[in-house]
Parts: structure tokens; sequence; C-alpha cells
């Protein structure tokens, strides 16, 4: 019995890992631009697949290291090309043009590796597991877990010391005033832009070494990562944070109880924050645009 | 939600039934336009390689769209679950058929109670947020159904659709309108339901409610202002394109005696609005024209080539990218130089 828990709680974990780092990704571009990116599951995808590509070539650590790059850099074109143009028009233009993009990667993901699931093979020290007893917790999900934490430790700490973070914290408050005082707007929404895919290709990454690589990998997680940011809060990256560990745990514990009632727990969560706090945990009061 | 784009917001449209010039007896040019080709659909439409069966699913598809536009474009809140609600109310005819009785009539209210119903009681919650944030929430509330139909086995048929059910014919009176096997009766049946659908949908548009929806969406603040109740309008404006659109999803299963848990899937949603926008999300008929032109379209290219999604992705982008009014709507700007 022990042991079921663990192991529903350790796979809600790496689970609310993964909320995480989508929600994070989507919350930075929609804070910055207020664009929902459709396209964030399909980028995660893309950066599973570019690693799969990389790994004969230059192993499982340079993939895991090159393979986000080179997706965030698309990203930065892409937003160049495409998402900038429909930045001062009404939100429903920036909803269909990620929605028509997340259309067109997802088919040429399944044109160019096919529509059957692909196995990525991890490096043999990560794929053991801790015990016989504990078989179910492997290297791999651990190394999974560091990452992430890291990695969004990373993001915070970039966006509290560095000076692009500070630029991109301030133009989520007021763009026009940060524009005003000189600052590149459109470089800085471009980077912002880039910096919320490469999170979409580093999560793609661990989760091909995980579960494989399948065109649609990057679906699933959407839902929750919309709903991590309503409940955290409007504009709150912290309250993201919080959103998706909230909803993560919750989802496990479930399990645990209910496994059926998996999904449907994360949305009783949006009902009852929209009904009791509208403005999310840890939005603020007025930001209700 | 700031209502900045493309200087269209600045002109407030009229919401009559139609743009254009008004023809005979005030009914406007488009709707008399409108109404003669879909009305003659059987006839001039085998004879370019079309059949009845895609004049019905434009009709539905139309009908969904409407009432979205409903929303969208008279009352400036973005849904994109609306897929949610049509699908619900496929399932609640499909079920009504395959369990309960066999009914059209039946069928039919059961599937827009169903869809409408809920959609007003989740839409009590949706109308606490605007702009981008109603859209999440819309996405997110509609994805509950999907799976519901989708993990409920027993019985929806989850993954592989409901089936097992037939459209039966309706009697009025005496009379037996056999809509099970003949599709063109079908289609006019569709097309009954469809006149008093949009028709209502006129009617409400032009009415002190309809105007209030439209001063919500030229601005929120100043409605507000006005002492406007602006939660309960959009909510309302919400529960009326739910109520709608689970009219269509109802036809729907009948016109495919067949209902699957993709109708209700936010891919559809998000296909219900580019739709709208195609069309003209802020005239009366563009949602219908947009449909037409999707379901042609889709129709088409899904025959000559597996890559359709690229195709329709890249639609998407297109119609975003350069024709962001949709085709109504440049034709009513046009004429209005």
């Amino acid at each position: 019995m022990l042991q079921l828990v663990l192991f529903n709680v350790t796979n809600g974990l790496i689970i609310g890992a993964f909320f995480v780092l989508m929600a994070l990704g989507v919350a930075m571009i929609l804070n910055l631009s207020n664009v929902i990116n459709f396209a964030h599951g399909n980028f995660l995808a893309l950066g599973g697949y570019l690693a799969y590509m990389l790994v004969p070539s230059i192993g499982f650590w340079g993939a895991l290291i090159v393979a986000p790059l080179l997706v965030a850099a698309l990203g930065f074109i892409v937003e160049r090309l495409m998402v900038r143009r429909v930045y001062n028009r009404d939100p429903v233009y920036s909803l269909l043009l990620t929605f028509g993009l997340a259309f067109i990667i997802q088919d040429v993901c399944r044109y160019i590796w096919g529509v059957s699931g692909l196995p990525m093979t991890i490096p043999d020290s990560l794929s053991q597991g801790l015990s016989s007893d504990l078989f179910f917790i492997t290297g791999y999900r651990i190394f999974m877990m560091a990452i992430v934490i890291v990695s969004v430790t990373g993001l915070f700490l970039f966006l509290r010391y560095t000076r692009l973070g500070t630029r991109i914290r301030a133009g989520t408050l007021d763009l026009d005033t940060v524009a005003a005082l000189g600052i590149n707007v459109r470089l800085l929404r471009s980077l912002n832009f880039a910096v919320g895919i490469y999170l979409a290709g580093l999560a793609g990454v661990l989760a091909a070494g995980q579960i494989g690589l399948n065109p649609n990998m990057g679906d699933d997680l959407m839902m929750p990562a919309f709903i991590a940011i309503i409940v955290g809060g409007v504009g709150s990256l912290t309250g993201t944070l919080l959103g998706g560990l909230l909803i993560g745990v919750a989802s496990a514990l479930t399990t645990v109880v209910m496994p059926s009632a998996q999904e449907a727990v994360i949305y009783v969560i949006m009902a009852i924050v929209l009904l009791t706090r509208p403005r999310g945990l840890m939005g603020e009061e007025g930001m209700l645009t | 939600m700031s209502s900045t784009d493309l200087g269209a917001a600045a002109k407030p449209a009229v919401p009559s039934a139609a743009g254009g010039r008004g023809g005979a007896a005030g009914i406007p040019f488009t709707t008399i336009i409108v109404w003669a080709l879909l009305l003659s659909a059987p006839i001039w439409l085998p004879l370019i390689g079309g059949y009845t069966a895609l004049a019905s699913r434009v009709v539905v598809m139309g009908l969904v769209a409407m009432a979205l536009n409903f929303l969208l474009g008279f009352t400036g809140q973005m849904s994109f679950g609306h897929a949610a609600y049509f699908g619900l109310g496929a399932y609640g005819a499909g079920l009504t058929l395959r369990y309960v009785a066999n009914s059209t009539g039946l069928a039919m209210i059961d599937g827009i109670l169903l869809g409408g119903v809920l959609g007003t009681i989740l839409g009590a919650l949706i109308c606490k947020r605007r702009g981008v944030y109603f859209a999440m929430i819309t996405i997110a509330f509609g994805q509950i159904f999907y799976y519901i139909a989708y993990s409920w086995d027993g019985l929806t048929g989850g993954f592989d659709g409901l089936r097992g059910f037939t459209r039966q014919p309706i009697g009025i009176g005496p009379l037996v309108i056999d809509i099970q096997n003949n599709g063109t009766l079908f289609y006019y049946f569709v097309l009954a339901v469809f006149a008093l659908a949009t028709g209502i949908m006129a009617l409400l548009l032009r009415s002190p409610f309809g105007r209030t929806l439209l001063a919500i969406r030229e601005n929120e603040r100043r409605a507000r202002f006005l002492g406007i109740a602006v939660d309960r309008h959009i909510w309302l404006s919400f529960s009326i394109a739910c109520f709608f659109a689970s009219t269509a999803g109802a036809l729907f299963a009948l016109l495919n005696n067949f209902a699957d848990p993709t109708s209700m899937h936010y891919t559809l949603s998000g296909i219900i609005v580019i739709m709208v926008v195609m069309g003209g999300m802020r005239t009366f008929w563009g949602p219908l024209i947009g449909a037409a032109i999707y379901v042609v379209l889709q129709d088409y290219i899904s025959s000559i080539t597996v890559n359709w999604m690229s195709f329709i992705g890249l639609l998407f982008v297109l119609v975003v990218m350069f024709f962001p009014r949709g085709l109504l709507g440049m034709i009513k700007a046009r004429s209005a130089q």
C-alpha cells in the first residue's frame, strides 16, 4: 500500500513538474504580449524530436542542451515573422494564428517522423531503479526533477537579477512606459517569446526520455498549463508556479483514491478558484482583463 | 479589454439582419440572396458537383458559427470552447434516440437542453473574466465534456463514438415526413430549424437587449457607467450562444447518425472561430459564408491529401495575416466607402 502511494506521488510530482514547465512558458508569453500560445505543446514535441535526431551524433547530454536552444531559435523566428504582426489587434487573431501554427507543426512532425511512437534512448546510468522495492523511482526521474528545479530556479533568478529579466518584468506591468524609456520593446518581446519556447523545448526532451515520442505528446499538457495560470492568477509567475504544483499534487493524490477522477480534479480546482477568488491565488486586484 | 483592432472597431456595426442596402420591404439584400441560395441548393448543388449532405453540413456548421458570432461578433467576447456545447447537443440527441425513444423531436429538444443548460451553468463562472482569460476558461471548461465523452465508454461509446441510432421520420398530424431516408427532405428539415434559430437571433439583435450587447462590445467601461449589468448580459449572451450551438449539434448527430468526442474537442472550437472570422465576424451572415468555405475546402483537401491539417493550419495563418475582416466584412467596408 505504501509502495502504491509512493508510486502515485512520484508520478504526480513528475507530472506536476511538467505542468509547471509548460505553464511558465505559456504564462511568460501571455503576460508580456497578451498572446495565448496554442502551439506551445507542439514546440514541446518538436524539442523531443530534435533531441531524438541529435542523440546519435552528440549523445543525450549534448541533445539536452542543443535541442531546446534550436526550438527557442525557431520560436524567435516565428515571433518575428508572424506573431508580432497581431500584437495590436483583437486577441482573437493571435489565438487563431497560434492555433494554425499548432496544426502545421503537428502535421509536419507527423509527416517527417511518422504517426507511431518512437523511443528515445537515455544513458544507462539514469535508467536504473533505486532499489528492487523502489524500482519505479529511476535515476531518470530524479534527474528530471532536478533539471526542472534547476531551470525554474534559474528562470526566476534570471528575471530577478539580469537586466533583460528586469525589463521583461517591467514590460509585464507597463509596456508603454518601458518603451518610452528607450528600451527596444520589439526585441524584448521576441526574446521573451524565445525564452518561453525554450522551456517547452526542454520539457519536450525530458518527456521524450520518459514516455517516448509522438506527434501529439504536448497536447495533454496544454489544458493543465491553462488551468495552472488561471488558478495561480493572471500576471503572476509565482502564482503560475504554485498553480502548477497545486494541480499536479492534487491530481496525484486523487489517483491514489480514485484514479478515474484524476483529470476531473484539476477542473474542479479551477471552478472553486473562479467561484471564490476570480483573480486567482496570486493575481492582483484590478487585473481583470 | 481594450478595443483596439483594425479600425473596424470604430464603426459600430448596425445589427440589422444583414449589412448592405435594403431590398424589398426593408429586407436586406444579403438576406434575400442567402435565402434564395439556401432554398434552391438541392437544385443547383448537384450541377456543380456537390451533394445534398454537403449542403446540410454547411447549414449545420453555419448555424454553430452564427451562434458563436452572437457572442464573438456582437458581444465582443471570445469563446474558444464552443465545440463543447455543439458536441453536447449531438450527444443529447444521439443518446435520446439510442436509449430513450425513437423520436426526432424529442432528440432535438434533449440535445438543445443538454448543451444549453450546462453552458448556462458554466457561463456563470466564465463571465467573470474578460479577453484572453475568457477564452482560456471557455477552452478549459469545454475540455471537461470531451474527457467525459471520451472516458465514459459504457454510455457514450468512448473514443469510437456513439453509434446505433438513426434519425426517425417526423409526423405532423396524419402527415409523415420521411427525413430518415430522403436526404433532400432532411436538408429542408435542417433548413427549417436554421431559419427558426437565425430568425430568433436576428430579433434578439434588433431588440434593446441586442443593442445593449453591442454597447458592451464597443466600450464595456462606458456601458458599466451607464448602469448596465455587464456580467449578467455577457452571461445571457453566452447562454444564448450555447443554446443555438447545441441546436446545431443535435442536427449534426441526426445528419451523421453518429456522435463522437472529436466534435467536442477544442480543435473544433478553433475551427468554428476561423469560420466566423473568415466570413466576417461583425456581420450577420458572414459566419455562414465562412462555414461554407471551410466545409467545402476541407471536403476537397481531405480527398486529395492526408496532410490536410497543414493546409487548414495555413488557412488559419493566411486569414489572420491577410484577410482579418473576413469576406463579408471586406465587402461591407468597400461598399461603405
